[in-house]
């Protein structure tokens, strides 16, 4: 078993904490992503994956617990050498093909922005040869260098934007819903070029998304996120053939399949929090329920997934 | 089955500084009474624009009608008043929008949102109208109607919002309802509950839909039949199963084989290269042949024509052209074909070839 | 659905495989602009905004150069040639300009009657003072005014704002407190008692402007950066370890200057507005010096004898005051997104 890259416990992130209008975006919550895999992060909007995201990335300051990225603690106060370090090291990829691309500046300086900043190239025709080079790595060409964001379509601005994360060298990525804004045509083109990039450069992965069957495709092993808490987490297969949690079985109950004769069957489960019913005394918890399986529960609902299981 | 809308050879073309951009370039379709038509394509197919174009929403100093017809009741709506538009908008066509936080206007309970249209186009009195009101919100599935109609859009969660925008569209028992991408802006939970309503409702009122998505999971859902644009036409037009299991254009094809099917292990994801038609300086011949793989020397200087394939299937591609050699279609493709009876791929249950 | 299954013959070869590198496809055929290009392509389509940028253009080489146009010095008093009307060589023959006057209600010629040779274009005022010198160095003041008034209450304005909604939280908060005192007070009452410290002039007419003037700026600026501080491209900047420091002067100030730039547009004819105020009510600039308020004021005493010594200043500052509105709304719609598509 590879090691872990990156650890995240008991993260918590509340908005405006202890006055009247606390927000638990996110409520306690652990998981570790290994070295050179894909974790798919996947809830509805409010749930809390994109700021856990944001928090891991240090966009935000976490109002508790760690953040480890290989051992060291992201969040603790650090030199400027070791933040600048880990700058690199970390890198994101967003949502909004529109919004998260300057559009003031040229391509050429959108992907330099990051070598700038490190130092990484010596003198403009280096810095421009590099630039031209992790456009054709996202399968852009060097006209493109020269142009304005506003030219582009959605899906090659995604790509621009994740060349511009790739110009730094990053180990991990945090993808925060890269592909939910883009045509379905252009969805495959940007998972494909990130499952390309994995195996050459050796990239982890944090993906983030509601669409649940690219995470599956993309995914190694996936978390399911309900208002703040990770409900269930397991392997990317094991996850879809066997969800655990009422509120993963819901979720996957209403995902519409291209598939019509499929469509006319479906039978929706809701969800509904209070069907748990969870006593006063009761102890809910993260329990592996099966080897690399866990989900939220109590003491009793544990008992009887065990029991289903055999 | 009645038609109750015909779009017969609609051109429509937006002046803009850069020139003149060609969004719908020739479209043509029927939508029949109690069906719902899904039109599908990417953003800047034409789609949306196709159905404001009916509705007469796009901006009259940019956009301007250049050809065809869009007649419903025998009037053509490219050609009548402003004022007659009036009275069909809302009445008898009315419009769900993508986003129901701006659809609704935060200042106004939602009652009398909903009253609003009822009052405008209905000879009711008010207490007539409430009833009315409240009848639809039942409808809608919004608990607790008599109560909730005087609250406001803020107090009520995105899902609940976007049941009153559809109950502001049924006000009046419209005879068609367009929905632009009504749950693109939902969590898939959410989603399911409002096709569900959807289809619900179509079937208490028969009422026809044109739903504009660019989900193909949400097309197999609630469609009966289905139109693939691209480029500003259509090119593909067909029942649901038609479309999903003997697709014929090669657009169709690639966009069915980039969605990741649930039980097939880490293949390579088809992914259809490059990006969509400028439509300020359209390609000459078939807009979609310099992504696709099966372009022949004809697509690049001629737009097929519809080449029939049932009586309800039609597509523009040559490769349906007798004289055109035949393909193989993507591998995930002829997995589906498999399953269509009418298909040249087809294996019973026996497992013979037909 | 009609089928156009039109048989025609067409020959083998229209069915022949071609290959198309799908690179094509992304290729981009218009040529590329940057945002100041497609805004200028915009700007000269506006007719308005065109012709305006070009009156202004005069007004202002007419500051510049007017006052050494004829000879005459502005602050030359010759009470001989007092109140004398318009006269311009060329024209005079038309009946316009020619120097005629009204005296006792009877219509005479002025110049002649006072045995005046030259000739004074616009006339001249009580003092006997070259009205069109005048006229231009006036102009001149009131457009100085106005420049510096505007760039000092955006170079605050935008500082103020910028750092604000920037760092946000208690730093905001503080700042927005002084804010909203600062507007509590009436302008005219803190602009009297400047001008009662200082020294009436030039100076204390532009502090008088910017102390309250770089507010509405600044609250603009702050608005905008709030707005793009939590933009994804300012993220992704911040994510690669950018400093603050860059992020505001490569992400959030290429951004705003299109809205900094139509505020200011729109600051500069308020300026000369408010000079003129000031001037005419008299607590602007004091004589000998002028600026086109002053001059309104004088021509305001004796308008029904001398209506051109109102006339001149009037119309110049009117041509200003429009010129500066139209060529505001010209860079707004093209500077402005939201008013696109």
């Amino acid at each position: 078993m590879s090691e872990n890259l990156i650890e995240v416990r008991n993260l918590k992130q509340y908005f405006n904490a202890g006055k009247s209008t606390e927000v638990r975006a996110i409520d306690d919550i652990s998981f570790a992503i290994k070295r050179g895999e894909t974790f798919g992060l996947v809830g509805e909007s409010g749930c809390g994956k994109s700021t856990t995201g944001r928090t891991m990335i240090r966009l935000y300051d976490a109002t508790a617990g760690q953040v480890l990225y290989n051992g060291v603690d992201v969040h603790a106060p650090k030199s400027k050498k070791e933040n600048h370090a880990l700058n690199r090291k970390m890198q994101m990829i967003f949502q909004d093909p529109y919004a998260s691309l300057n559009p003031r500046m040229k391509v050429l300086d959108i992907i330099a922005e990051g070598l700038d900043i490190h130092g990484l190239v010596k003198g403009k025709t280096e810095r421009k040869q590099r630039v031209i080079d992790l456009l054709e790595t996202v399968g852009l060409n060097r006209e493109h260098a020269e142009r304005y964001p506003h030219e582009f379509s959605g899906g090659q601005r995604q790509r621009i934007g994740i060349a511009r994360a790739l110009a730094v060298d990053p180990e991990f990525i945090i993808a925060d819903e890269p592909i939910s804004a883009l045509d379905v045509s252009i969805q495959a083109q940007v998972v494909n070029l990130l499952k390309e990039l994995q195996e050459e450069k050796g990239l982890t992965y944090l993906f983030i998304a509601h669409d649940l069957s690219m995470v599956k495709y993309i995914s190694d092993r996936i978390g399911v996120m309900y208002f703040g808490k990770l409900v269930e987490m397991a392997p990317a297969d094991e996850l879809y053939r066997n969800p655990m949690h009422a509120y993963t079985k819901s979720l996957l109950s209403a995902i519409p399949l291209p598939d019509p004769i499929y469509e006319r069957s479906r039978v929706r489960h809701p969800y509904n929090p209070k069907d748990h019913q969870y006593g006063s005394d009761e102890k809910v918890e993260f329990r592996e329920v099966a080897p690399e399986h866990f989900v939220l529960c109590s003491e009793k609902e544990f008992a009887e997934m065990q029991a289903a299981r055999v | 089955m009645t038609k109750i809308l015909e779009v017969k050879d609609l051109e429509l073309s937006f002046h803009t500084f850069a020139g003149e951009v060609k969004a719908i370039r020739g479209v043509n379709f029927d939508l029949h009474k109690g069906e719902t038509l899904a039109i599908v394509g990417e953003s800047g197919s034409g789609k949306s624009v196709t159905t404001k174009s009916i509705m007469r929403l796009l901006p009259e100093s940019s956009a301007e009608y250049k050809n065809g017809e869009i007649l419903f009741e025998g009037k053509d709506l490219t050609k009548i008043p402003e004022k007659n538009m009036q009275k069909i908008r809302g009445k008898d066509i009315s419009m769900i929008f993508q986003d129901p936080m701006t659809s609704l206007n935060p200042t106004m309970t939602i009652g009398r949102q909903i009253m609003e249209p009822i009052l405008k186009h209905q000879k009711l009195n008010k207490s007539e109208a409430r009833k009315k009101t409240i009848e639809l919100l039942n409808l809608v599935g919004i608990p607790n109607a008599e109560n909730r109609y005087k609250m406001y859009p803020h107090q009520f969660s995105g899902g609940q919002r976007q049941r009153i925008v559809i109950a502001i569209a049924l006000a009046c028992n419209p005879k068609i309802l367009i929905a632009d991408e009504p749950t693109t802006a939902l969590d898939v939970t959410i989603q399911a509950q409002i096709l569900e309503l959807m289809k619900d409702i179509q079937k208490k009122t028969d009422t026809s839909i044109i739903f504009i998505t660019h989900d193909l999971g949400v097309v197999a859902n609630v469609a009966d039949r289905v139109a693939v644009m691209y480029g500003g036409r259509i090119v593909e037009i067909g029942t649901v199963d038609e479309i999903f299991y003997n697709p014929q254009h090669p657009y169709t094809w690639g966009l069915l084989s980039s969605m990741p099917s649930m039980d097939l292990e880490d293949q390579k994801l088809y992914a259809i290269p490059g990006t969509p038609p400028d439509l300020l300086n359209p390609p000459k011949g078939d807009a979609f042949a310099l992504r696709s793989e099966y372009a022949m020397r004809i697509d690049m200087e001629r737009r097929a024509p519809f080449f029939k394939v049932s009586e309800t299937h039609y597509a523009a591609t040559w490769l349906l052209h007798p004289q055109a050699p035949q393909v193989e279609p993507p591998a995930l493709v002829i997995e589906r074909m498999k399953t269509f009876k009418g298909s040249r791929y087809y294996v019973d249950q026996t497992g013979g070839t037909v | 659905m009609r089928n156009e299954n039109e048989q025609e013959k067409l020959t083998p070869e229209d069915f022949e495989r071609v290959t198309i590198d799908a690179h094509h496809s992304e290729r981009i055929e218009k040529p590329s602009l940057s945002f100041w290009q497609d805004a200028w392509l915009g700007l000269r389509k506006n007719k308005a905004a065109i012709v305006s940028m070009v009156v202004l253009l005069l007004v202002i080489l007419m500051a510049l150069i007017g006052p050494h146009l004829n000879g005459h010095a502005g602050d030359t008093q010759n009470l001989r040639h007092a109140n004398l009307p318009p006269k311009i060589p060329g024209i005079e023959a038309t009946g316009f300009f020619d120097g005629d006057g009204k005296l006792a209600g009877k219509k005479v010629d002025l110049y002649e009657m006072k045995k005046v040779d030259e000739y004074y274009w616009f006339g001249t005022d009580g003092l006997g003072r070259d009205l069109f010198t005048r006229l231009w160095e006036g102009t001149r003041v009131s457009l100085f005014i106005a420049f510096v008034a505007a760039a000092i209450d955006m170079v605050i304005g935008v500082a103020y704002g910028g750092i604000s909604g920037y760092f946000g939280g208690r730093t905001d908060d503080i700042m927005q407190r002084i804010v909203e005192i600062l507007i509590g007070i009436p302008t005219l009452i803190v602009v009297i008692l400047m001008i009662m410290i200082m020294d009436p002039g030039i100076t204390a007419i532009i502090v008088a402007i910017t102390i309250t003037g770089w507010i509405g700026m600044s609250r603009i600026v702050r608005a905008q950066t709030l707005k793009y501080k939590s933009q994804e491209f300012v993220l992704a900047s911040r994510t690669l370890g950018a400093k603050d420091g860059k992020i505001i002067t490569k992400h959030l100030l290429p951004n705003m200057l299109g809205i900094i730039i139509i505020n200011t547009m729109f600051t500069i004819p308020n300026a000369i507005f408010f000079e003129a105020f000031l001037s005419f009510i008299g607590i602007g600039l004091q004589p000998p010096a002028a600026s086109l308020g002053t001059l309104i004021n004088d021509g305001y005493k004796v308008m029904e004898n001398q209506p051109y010594v109102l006339l001149f200043p009037a119309i110049v500052i009117s041509v200003l005051m429009i010129a500066f509105n139209l060529i505001g709304d010209g860079l707004r719609d093209a500077l402005d997104p939201k008013m696109k598509d």
